[in-house]
């Protein structure tokens, strides 16, 4: 059978297209997969080792640093570092969306005695967080390659409790419609502990922005918000913390936090509770989730 | 038949198609909360839907030989806008009574949506071969009738396809959409039933 130029068009934009971008001088592509859910690709670009689902460079996951394995190198995960602040020892940590294991890395760094349970829908991701990310998993860490919302409901019936929750499921490109929604919220809510701090890598434009926050805020009150390229969420059950206990805690983590680039002259002017959503915002529930919809360009 | 009464057929047998594929994307919807997003969730509800339909088509084509009328037909939408219900009122228990009891998360997608999904899109599936049946008044014109019978239905598909993920779910919740599946299939239903019923030329 001969093949149409249509399929060959096609069999370029499928396969060769998204491997041009990483193919640029510069930029040496170690590894690449297509797996159930998306491309991965691995790369290694001005001194940093990357993960990216996509064929731009510019959408990447997660990475580390060649030089310094153990630094936080996006500015996110370093204001998700901030939900320590919130509560300085969590013993039981749930981390929701693996990317390169960076995340599970630190915690298990900080925290040897913590249990933390990381769910990763992708078992590729897995693979290859342990495979170009050096993610090994301690004795206390288990690993679940599952949906994060089944498992969250799973975790709800055996009343699991966290001390932490870290919910870094999303990307610019594809969110997971039923993780964002007020009743999914409302679980994850049910599983923290008394004092148990949630901190959400969400979205920090487009229209999605309003509804997202005024779906934090059904659930949880008042939050507060940290804004860089990404917003980050951080709330405590039982209350948020004044700002005196704030930078009393960041006092007492600051060396601890210093390995992974973690600084509290940068973080704290951060820690804000925020508002300005319009009053009216549509929230997002699992019977309305146009989540990427809105997270389009308009 | 005339025309204005072939042209009824027609409807139905689109909006059927509308409806089917409807109800197939807001099904992944509908389980994500219980059972997640992942691939295995998604194959359970296209073999749902696939089992459903081609148990419909063998019925409905079976049930097409017994007098055939078009009030009969409507009877058949009415019946999937009836056996859609469920999913609006029970189906929220219903899932959490499977996601409490089958842990694995594949054959617990199956059964969800075996349970919800498969006794509406099996009645919509009887629709075509029966509309073909109703269509069908001469042996020469028997395929094309099938054809353009085929064409709405799919294109119908096509059109509950491209609506649904596009625009209703930004606008409404997928109980609204339901709901609102529900009335047009009862309006389209309830109005032909209206028509004198004629029987079909053998």
């Amino acid at each position: 059978m001969s093949v149409s130029p249509l399929k060959r068009l096609l069999w370029v934009l499928a396969f060769v297209a998204p491997l041009a971008a990483a193919t640029d001088p510069g930029i040496e592509v170690l590894h690449r997969e297509r797996s159930l859910y998306r491309n991965i690709f691995v790369y290694e670009e001005e001194g940093l080792r990357c993960m990216s689902f996509s064929r731009t460079t510019t959408a990447r996951q997660s990475c580390v640093s060649l030089a310094e394995p153990g630094k936080l190198v996006f500015n996110y995960a370093r204001m998700m570092m901030a939900a320590l602040y919130l509560n300085p020892a969590p013993q039981r940590i749930l981390i929701l969306g693996l990317g390169g294991g960076t995340l599970p890395t630190a915690f298990q760094r900080l925290f040897p005695s913590a249990a933390i349970d990381a769910v990763e829908i992708d078992s590729a991701v897995v693979r290859v967080a342990r495979k170009f990310f050096a993610f090994e998993p301690g004795p206390d860490t288990r690993v679940f390659e599952e949906d994060g919302r089944v498992f969250v409901k799973r975790m709800q019936r055996k009343s699991a409790k966290y001390d932490l929750i870290v919910l870094d499921a999303f990307d610019h490109e594809y969110i997971p419609e039923h993780m964002l929604t007020r009743e999914f919220l409302l679980e994850v809510k049910s599983l923290l502990a008394d004092r148990g701090v949630l901190a959400a890598n969400t979205f920090s434009v487009s229209k999605l922005y309003d509804h997202e926050s005024a779906t934090y805020y059904s659930v949880f009150g008042d939050f507060f918000g940290l804004k860089q390229n990404n917003r980050v969420i951080l709330w405590r059950s039982g209350g948020l913390l004044a700002k005196s206990d704030i930078v009393r805690n960041a006092d007492l983590l600051e060396t601890k936090l210093a390995p992974f680039g973690v600084d509290k002259t940068w973080l704290l002017p951060q820690i804000e509770v925020e508002h300005g959503w319009p009053p009216a915002t549509r929230l997002l529930t699992d019977q309305f989730s146009p989540s990427n919809l809105l997270n389009g360009p308009h | 038949m005339p025309p204005a009464r072939q042209l009824l057929t027609y409807l139905i047998a689109g909006w059927s198609g509308y409806y089917v594929m409807a109800i197939e994307l807001l099904s992944g919807r509908i389980l994500a909360p219980n059972f997640g997003n992942s691939i295995y969730v998604w194959g359970g509800i296209i073999t749902v839907f696939m089992v459903a339909l081609s148990v419909g088509y063998l019925v409905g084509g079976q049930l097409s030989v017994f007098a055939p009328t078009q009030g009969k037909l409507a009877a058949l939408l009415l019946a999937a806008a009836a056996a859609t219900l469920p999913i609006v009122i029970v189906g929220e228990p219903v899932l959490d009574w499977i996601f409490n009891r089958v842990h694995d998360p594949r054959y617990a997608s199956l059964l969800a949506s075996s349970t919800l999904f498969f006794v509406p899109t099996a009645v919509s599936g009887m629709v075509s071969p029966y509309a073909v049946r109703l269509l069908a008044t001469n042996l020469r014109a028997t395929g094309r009738s099938a054809g353009l019978l085929f064409f709405v239905s799919t294109f119908g598909s096509a059109a509950g396809t491209i609506l649904t993920s596009f625009y209703m779910v930004l606008w409404f919740e997928i109980n609204q959409i339901f709901i609102g599946m529900i009335v047009i299939s009862a309006l389209i239903g309830l109005a032909t039933l209206g028509f004198r019923d004629v029987r079909v030329a053998a």
